[in-house]
């Protein structure tokens, strides 16, 4: 695959502190790369950065191998989907997505064509005519992906595109942008605090801890593979054992619960069971260590057979194999 | 949940000093403009159309309209200077915003004719001005920079300024910069984001500016009586002096009445202008 962008190391410090600290990045063509980190961890800087509406204080970044710290945001061939869209109030639907062409000055029957077109995509034909104001929060958003992906960028920055939206909606909407994106063939990369969302669309996953990438890696091995406690916790549930100076981290799901007095090979530790919580598909289960000031949670599936009651003694253990080493 | 009794009555005292000090005296006027006066300017209580017939003599139509004119150049002047103040202290620093907002406003703390008669002193032909381009030998006669159209305008669109400064910073102010920033990133240059975005964005600020100036323009009085002298009577002079020095008091009021439905029914094709516009680039 081939580099579309590549940032050498690049460092953003806002007066004396460092926002986000020198690293290096690739980003190949055609992938759909996710930013991923709690708010405040310089995701959003990093992504302003590659639009051009903050200047990287050290370093550079190649589009396409050419330098961009004198290419203003005007004149980068990509687009973004802004948070709350930005969308142009006093302009219909229509217009907003047809602001970049004009600016662009492409002639009006190639505007038209690809004005059609673009609706179509989005589903958006009928509502053509409204403003902003008479959308609903799902249409808002459609208008700025047809607002943006009509310029045919070579790169579509997301900046938290379904943050304002509902579950439902943002679940339905996670499908149709990975399909859009497969479909167009156009590099995304996308900000996100939202893990489940990171996981079910992207390529590559970096995860970004204050400024810092901790890992970059596809959504299998970050969740697998975690190499910094960091992304252990930050990504799905873990439990992590601080034992001769290493952090072991093993995922409720691997965890095993036996009932004490049977299967002693395989236990490991030993607890009480301090509370079970129903969540349809399957009961979470926290266990408090003995001798340890330490809760486990395990995920039990039903069907199992084994319905633990708060206050039961039980054992727990896992395999070796499913142990993640952590350094500390 | 609030009661609403209460909450209404906290719009009372506002109500009854509008009733009292606005409404009530425009009733008088309304009535006063239909009556006699008397020889010696007293109101005589008979009704009569005369006030009415005797504005549509062509000095006073002539007064109408140069102050028609001085009220839109006053309103379009404000807007060239007044737009781009407003978006320079838009763009500085929080603290120093404050300190630029606060000298738009000061002058609204020093008395009104006192600020007139400081023009006078800086443009009259002993001036400042003229003093100082004499002593270089730039001219040899003084400039006549008072007492005409200009000047008038000039101390008008001074007054008014802050006006037209603060609407439209208010609504810069509250623009989200995110829409700007939307602009650039679809391909638009600074000049063509601010015409496009920033500009139709704005407008209320604008629309609200414009109407304060041009609605206080059109009454001004002080302004043309101290920097305009006698040649650059406005329609605000006129009614003043029918009020003061000649004591026509029905004819003063029916100016006044005159004036202020001329200034309605301007505003409102205005803003009818102003809404066309926005329709037409809604269907462009």
């Amino acid at each position: 695959m081939k580099k579309i962008i590549h940032l050498d190391s690049i460092e953003k410090r806002f007066a004396d502190t460092v926002v986000v600290p020198s690293f290096s990045l690739s980003i190949e063509e055609g992938e759909f790369l996710t930013l991923l980190g709690p708010s405040g961890c310089g995701k959003t800087t990093l992504l302003r950065m590659i639009a051009g509406f903050e200047q990287p204080t050290t370093g550079e970044i190649f589009l396409d191998e050419k330098p961009l710290s004198h290419v203003p945001p005007y004149q980068r061939d990509m687009n973004m989907v802004f948070q709350q869209y930005a969308l142009f109030p006093h302009m219909t639907v229509e217009q907003n997505i047809l602001f970049g062409l004009k600016m662009k000055k492409v002639n009006a029957a190639e505007q038209q064509k690809r004005l059609e077109e673009v609706l179509q995509y989005v589903q958006l034909t009928e509502l053509r005519k409204r403003t902003p104001k008479q959308l609903s929060g799902g249409q808002q958003q459609r208008v700025a992906i047809a607002r943006a992906i009509i310029n045919n960028p070579r790169v579509l920055l997301l900046d938290e595109p379904l943050g304002a939206l509902d579950y439902q909606l943002r679940k339905s909407l996670q499908l149709e942008l990975k399909n859009l994106q497969k479909n167009l063939g156009i590099t995304f990369i996308y900000v996100t605090h939202d893990q489940e969302e990171a996981m079910a669309m992207s390529d590559r996953i970096a995860v970004m801890n204050k400024g810092r990438i901790e890992q970059i890696a596809s959504p299998a091995e970050i969740y697998n593979s975690p190499q910094t406690l960091f992304v252990a916790t930050f990504i799905g549930e873990n439990n992590i054992f601080r034992e001769n100076g290493t952090n072991a981290a093993i995922r409720p799901e691997k965890i095993k619960l036996y009932p004490i007095d049977s299967d002693k090979d395989k236990h490991k530790k030993l607890g009480t069971i301090a509370d079970a919580v129903f969540l349809g598909n399957l009961r979470k289960v926290f266990i408090r260590l003995e001798g340890q000031d330490m809760t486990v949670m395990a995920h039990q599936y039903a069907g199992d057979g084994l319905d633990w009651q708060v206050g039961e003694q039980v054992a727990i253990g896992w395999a070796q194999t499913d142990e993640v080493i952590l350094p500390c | 949940m609030l009661n609403k009794k209460p909450v209404k009555l906290l719009a009372l005292p506002a109500l009854l000093w509008m009733g009292a000090l606005f409404v009530l005296p425009m009733l008088m006027i309304a009535v006063l403009s239909f009556l006699k006066r008397g020889t010696y300017g007293q109101v005589v209580y008979e009704f009569t159309l005369n006030n009415y017939i005797r504005i549509f003599d062509p000095l006073y139509g002539q007064i109408f309209w140069d102050t028609l004119v001085v009220a839109v150049l006053t309103t379009v002047f404000s807007i060239l200077c007044g737009y781009p103040l407003a978006y320079y202290i838009s763009r500085l620093e929080k603290s120093t915003q404050q300190i630029w907002l606060l000298l738009v406003m000061i002058p609204f703390w020093i008395n009104f004719l006192v600020r007139s008669y400081a023009w006078v002193i800086i443009l009259r032909s002993q001036g400042v001005i003229n003093t100082f381009l004499q002593s270089l030998g730039i001219i040899s006669e003084p400039l006549p920079l008072l007492y005409n159209s200009g000047s008038v305008l000039l101390g008008m669109v001074y007054t008014l300024m802050p006006f037209m400064v603060l609407p439209i910073y208010v609504s810069l102010e509250q623009m989200d910069r995110r829409k700007l920033e939307a602009a650039y990133d679809l391909g638009a240059t600074p000049w063509k984001a601010f015409w496009h975005v920033t500009l139709p964005m704005t407008k209320t600020g604008v629309v609200t500016g414009s109407i304060l100036v041009f609605v206080s323009s059109i009454g001004m009085f002080v302004v043309p009586d101290v920097m305009g002298g006698a040649k650059s009577a406005l329609i605000g002079n006129v009614i003043q002096n029918q009020f003061l020095s000649a004591r026509d008091w029905p004819f003063g009021s029916a100016l006044s009445i005159v004036l202020m439905l001329l200034s309605m029914l301007l505003i409102l094709l205005y803003f009818r202008a102003t809404k066309a516009s926005e329709t037409k680039e809604g269907s462009a």
